[in-house]
């Protein structure tokens, strides 16, 4: 056993991208649920955003470009749950768990042909000399466009939903659409923009595991990352900034099993890999059993069927 | 324009018609997808939905079906009680595998020594795994309201790496010259669950799966469970005025639900799979989920849509070896079937108008 | 109304939903200044019309004009930049999110946070309706709550108000209150279109009055011009059974609660504050007071769903406080909550599922836990037979039936049970006049056979009507009990109110 051979701002680095995915999936995932509506699917979405990332990347050569596919290919799977939802009126719950079920059968079909493929890499951010930083430069000014991307996405969606009037609106919906709907508000019109908005970043978040994490495909490779963004949701009260604070707890705890495998820990490596589930599980024990704290700030209107009976 | 008006009461044709509908529609999509992987849709349907019942060698599929519908329906049947509670049990998976490494683990502790009463003990063994890891989730819920889809799914995970443990570890073969994997106990007289009737692929589990159904009819239309059940699922507050304790009813679900997938794991690893392998699970624990919708959480509906189900893995199989199929389309097109059968369920509850209000 | 061109004017407005006509052919015209009172019973079709006026709801034939000009509002927001506000009955806000946020949803184009709310603080001042802007509306007071709405529209000073039955949450003198402000805005010019059912309050009120029987215009009048009992025989067409009892004797005591305390089970809920009565054998006592003052929350302590200390509640002398449903039911406890569909009853279960659901043990429809269907489905159709509930039969969904008539199945239900202690949360809420008066009738036949009945309403004529004695929620407090009869409708206001002690208050009020 050698623990001498985890540095500090390696592992905080690393810390960083190994929570992206699940930061990309949770903020996604927040607006939809800030709408009232509960999409289980996440998983789905987000192995679904890793193929058609990885696909459209390998096929024109640009990660951009592959990024830009993993977005649309999780919002058109989660539009197909707004259908199911908004539309015709089924049961969130079991919608939720056809699009996982649907989204990894179909993305091993399309990813037969990408196996043992490298993908374009994405490049890192040029940041010249900041990145030479002692420490510093490693931990914060090292890392590809997309971890930064992550960080600005989580500022810009504590914005709106705080301080836009598009965001009291989409918050109002999710409290209760049938005060919204007297007003005048087009309920289900919002909700399928926030369904579509949480599959595009879920999208990004399996693209950002098949492209720069992983990078290959691998048939089911998002292994669970969509449950674990769920429950960071859950875990952060419905608040970007606790999401980024449980993203990052969870990829500190990923990347911390890995260092322990790598440095032989007397500890089967089983128990190391179930050990971010197990951490999860018990941070989701804790959040609810704190005098039903997490339950009152979840949407009043989570997981309800909406129907306009005029 | 198109309009959904309520129905004052739930629709009872279309009740039993959805699961139709919705089996001709995926047939009709996953026509259009096997096309687009390039293979002819009508010698794809043939080869997965009819070759193995009525074809050339349907007599080597046949047994088959039975050994698949098994743990489906097993599964099916515990988790639809907790779905018709909304009790959302979604982690049947890990339960299938944690009651075949107990149930399989009192099996090896015994061999090699003979004796009638070690497969009962580890059937036993088996019910007590599942509803042990199903009663985490099912005791968070109650005592801390933790969501319990979360955890029950999150614990199979954590059941992988247990199973991944076991067969690497654990539960390791002493004389497998170092080969992963359990002994196997199929081949341990004492522990092994055998083709009761040869040919037809009858085992311990059929049996189990057949009472389960049973069992879970009687509960839903003759018992006060049943009906406290079916309440809490429709109007969860007119359940708590009855006198329904959500806590007991969560706690009752989880039980059930985990004590049969334990048993469906157990019965799985005994017989068909043999021994415990890293990949001993292949989905049983989702796809039941499929099952039991496609069921209409009904006990009768649930064994039809399980043989059905069975089907497509059988058909799929041999449309795999035969047409070459990929093995995740036929993963996509049970995905597709759930996805069509909650599209058409809004017919029964609503009716679809066509045009302008009426005028 | 032919003196000045009115604001708002309405011709052959027609609305059908499937199985029911809501609006047939409605016209009349309000001018500005004006209170204009709607009057109908429930189910008249008023709130279908205003829902019209209001842009939620599109007529199917019919025109709207507004100062002149042809007006057919797709939306509410459409209505909204016509100059037409509205004040739901039930209200339009969200618990969750603060004073000023729930105003800014109600506006089209809301000013900045804090110019918003100093707008708030002014308009609530000048028309007498104090209000904070950064407080969470779910811990308002159902009068607060009203104030938020009111002012959300008057902050966009609206030609044409709508009010939805806006004084049925409210206490005799929060109604007072909000009368001053209407005449204040009808001084001002603003036409005020006033719907209720609330014979009393139009009179005082309103300039003039439309109104609605089954969807139809059956009347115009000047309210001040005509008595109470005629406006009421308008509106009900047809004359009511008034329900007659005995004298109550004085029975033994059999439901006894005392320091009864509850912690609330939602964020927003009341919590019930040292709670204490006891009713007698034949008698029936009435809690009053306004919506959201813990109606729902003693009901359920009282039918056992939620569990109270030892020693709470006693029924004939034995502790009940720790027993669920069914043990309370067996001793003779029985209930019925105010939400029939989804409390009460479940909708898409079958009359003869829903006997089963309190039935079970008092009418042996279960031996150890299996149950006979076909022993409930005499006992459903016992139900429909005995309380005249219209329904093809036991085999319908509950959520089929109508309103009143699913009310009797519930209350017939209970009675049929024959209960030692029944206790009921708006019996005759949303029902209409004559099942009204039959409830009122069983309830009162019931109490006649020995039960003793505890009523929660927030109808004050049904209470003085059939209770023997009186008393009042208010913010989870009960007042002690007074003899219903000669109570002053002044008296109950303050009872209603809190003002518990009232020698003293009687001095200040």
């Amino acid at each position: 056993m050698d623990l001498s051979v985890i540095s500090p701002a390696v592992l905080l680095a690393s810390l960083m991208v190994a929570a992206t995915p699940i930061l990309l999936a949770a903020i996604g995932e927040l607006v939809c649920e800030k709408s009232g509506v509960l999409n289980l699917g996440v998983e789905g979405m987000m192995i679904t955003g890793a193929i058609c990332g990885f696909a459209m990347a390998v096929e024109t050569g640009s990660p951009l470009v592959g990024f830009l596919g993993a977005a649309a290919g999780g919002a058109l799977l989660a539009l197909l749950f707004g259908v199911l939802t908004q539309l015709l009126l089924a049961n969130q719950v079991a919608s939720g768990l056809a699009l996982t079920l649907f989204g990894i059968g179909i993305s091993a079909l399309i990813g037969q042909g990408y196996r043992g493929v490298k993908p374009p890499p994405t490049t890192r951010l040029d940041l010249g000399p900041l990145s030479e930083i002692p420490f510093l430069g490693r931990l914060l000014f090292s890392h590809d466009w997309v971890v930064y991307f992550g960080l600005a996405l989580t500022l810009g969606v504590w914005l709106f939903l705080r301080y836009s009037r598009a965001g009291l609106v989409l918050r109002a919906v999710g409290e209760s659409h049938d005060a919204a709907h007297a007003l005048g508000y087009k309920v289900v019109a919002i909700r399928f923009a926030a369904i579509a908005f949480g599959g595009a970043c879920a999208g990004l978040g399996g693209a950002y595991l098949s492209l720069v994490r992983v990078p290959q495909w691998t048939d089911g490779m998002t292994a669970g990352a969509g449950w674990i963004a769920l429950a960071i949701v859950v875990f952060g009260s419905w608040r970007p900034g606790r999401i980024l604070l449980g993203a990052y707890l969870f990829g500190g705890m990923t990347v911390l099993q890995l260092n322990l495998q790598a440095a032989q820990l007397p500890v089967p490596v089983e128990v190391l890999s179930m050990s971010p589930f197990v951490l999860t599980i018990v941070v989701l024990v804790i959040m609810s059993a704190g005098r039903g704290r997490a339950s009152t700030a979840a949407p009043a209107m989570l997981g309800r069927v909406f129907h306009a009976s005029s | 324009m198109i309009r959904l008006e309520k129905r004052p009461e739930p629709s009872r044709g279309w009740t039993a018609l959805t699961p139709v509908l919705a089996v001709v529609l995926t047939m009709i999509a996953g026509g259009a997808l096997f096309a687009l992987l390039g293979k002819d849709p009508f010698v794809a349907m043939k080869t997965i939905f009819w070759d193995p019942i009525l074809g050339e060698y349907a007599f080597y599929y046949r047994g088959q079906l039975l050994v698949k519908a098994a743990p489906l329906v097993l599964i099916a049947v515990g988790l639809s009680l907790g779905f018709r509670a909304g009790v959302w049990n979604i982690g049947a998976e890990g339960q299938y595998i944690v009651g075949a490494l107990c149930g399989g683990a009192v099996g090896l502790a015994f061999y090699p020594a003979e004796g009638w009463y070690i497969f009962p003990l580890m059937v036993v063994a088996g019910a007590l795994g599942g509803w042990l890891w199903a009663m985490i989730p099912g005791i968070l819920k109650t005592r801390f309201n933790t969501n319990e889809i979360l955890v029950s799914l999150l614990l199979v995970y954590v059941a992988e790496q247990l199973l991944a443990a076991s067969a690497l570890r654990w539960l390791k073969n002493p004389e497998g010259q170092g080969f992963p994997g359990s002994r196997n106990l199929a081949q341990y007289p004492a522990a092994s669950n055998p083709e009761l009737i040869a040919g037809t692929g009858m085992h311990w589990g059929v049996v189990a799966a057949m009472i389960a159904v049973i069992f879970a009819y009687v509960l839903l239309n003759r018992h006060m469970t049943g009906f406290h059940i079916r309440l809490a699922g429709q109007a969860p507050r007119a359940a708590r005025f009855s006198g329904v304790s959500p806590s007991r009813l969560v706690l009752f679900c989880f039980s059930v639900s985990g004590a049969l997938a334990g048993l469906a794991g157990l019965f799985e690893l005994t017989g068909p799979a043999g021994q415990i392998s890293i990949d001993f699970n292949v989905g049983y624990g989702f796809t039941a989920i499929i099952v039991a919708f496609l069921g209409r959480l009904h006990p009768v509906g649930i064994l039809l849509a399980g043989l059905l189900m069975a089907l497509t893995y059988i058909g799929g199989e041999a449309a795999q070896s035969t047409l070459g199929l990929p093995a995740a389309a036929i993963q996509a097109f049970q995905g597709m079937l759930l996805f069509f059968l909650l599209a058409v369920d809004v017919l029964i509850n609503f009716r679809v108008r066509f045009g302008r209000a009426m005028a | 109304m032919s003196e000045a061109e009115p604001l708002l004017r309405i011709e052959g407005l027609t609305k059908a939903y499937p199985g029911v006509v809501a609006n047939s052919d409605v016209s009349f015209s309000v001018g500005p200044g004006r209170v204009h009172a709607l009057l109908g019973e429930n189910g008249a079709g008023k709130s279908t019309l205003v829902k019209m006026i209001y842009g939620l709801v599109r007529p199917d034939a019919g025109r709207m004009q507004l100062n002149g000009a042809p007006y057919a509002p797709p939306n509410p927001n459409a209505a909204r930049a016509s100059g037409v506000a509205m004040v739901f009955q039930h209200f339009s806000l969200f618990d969750a999110l603060d004073v000023a946020e729930n105003v800014a949803l109600g506006m089209e184009n809301p000013p900045p946070r804090r110019a918003l709310a100093q707008r708030i603080r002014e308009v609530s001042q000048a028309y007498g309706l104090p209000l904070d802007p950064a407080r969470t509306v779910g811990d308002l007071s159902a009068g607060e709550r009203q104030r938020v709405e009111i002012v959300r529209c008057l902050l966009q000073s609206p030609k044409l108000l709508i009010m939805d039955e806006p004084t049925s949450v409210l206490t005799p003198q929060e109604v007072e209150i909000l009368f001053a402000t209407l005449r204040q805005l009808a001084a001002e010019g603003t036409a005020i279109l006033y719907i209720s059912h609330k014979l009393e309050e139009i009179r005082s009120l309103c300039d003039g009055a439309t109104i609605l029987r089954l969807g139809k215009v059956v009347a115009n009048c000047t309210p001040a011009e005509v008595s109470a009992r005629e406006l009421a025989e308008m509106m009900v067409g047809q004359t009511l059974i008034t329900p007659t009892r005995a004298a109550a004797e004085g029975g033994k005591v059999v439901l006894e609660v005392s320091g009864l305390s509850l912690r609330p089970a939602t964020p927003f809920g009341t919590s019930l504050k040292d709670i204490g009565f006891s009713v007698r054998a034949g008698e029936v006592l009435g809690i009053g007071g306004v919506a959201g003052n813990g109606q729902d929350e003693l009901l359920a302590v009282l039918s056992g769903e939620a569990p109270v200390a030892a020693g709470a509640v006693r029924v004939d002398g034995r502790d009940v406080g720790a027993l669920g449903p069914v043990e309370r039911r067996r001793l003779g406890l029985l209930a019925a909550p105010e939400e029939r569909l989804g409390h009460a009853a479940a909708p898409d279960m079958s009359l003869t599922e829903n006997a089963m659901l309190t039935g079970s043990g008092r009418m042996g429809l279960e031996t150890r836990g299996f149950l006979d269907w076909r022993k409930a489905r005499v006992f459903a159709e016992r139900i429909i037979a005995e309380f005249d509930v219209r329904t093809p039969g036991p085999s319908h969904a509950a959520r089929s039936l109508s309103g009143g008539n699913l009310q009797k199945f519930v209350i017939g239900r209970e009675i049929l049970q024959e209960p030692r202690v029944l206790v009921v949360n708006q019996p005759t809420w949303g029902v209409d006049a004559s099942a009204a008066a039959s409830i009122r009738q069983a309830l009162l036949d019931l109490a006649a056979r020995g039960a003793a009945i505890v009523v929660i309403s927030q109808d004050l004529d049904e209470l003085m009507e059939i209770s023997d004695r009186f008393c009042a929620l208010n913010e989870g407090r009960l007042s002690p009990p007074r003899p219903a009869k000669g109570l002053s409708v002044e008296e109950i206001g303050l009872m209603l109110g809190g003002a518990h002690d009232l020698e003293a208050a009687h001095g200040t009020a």
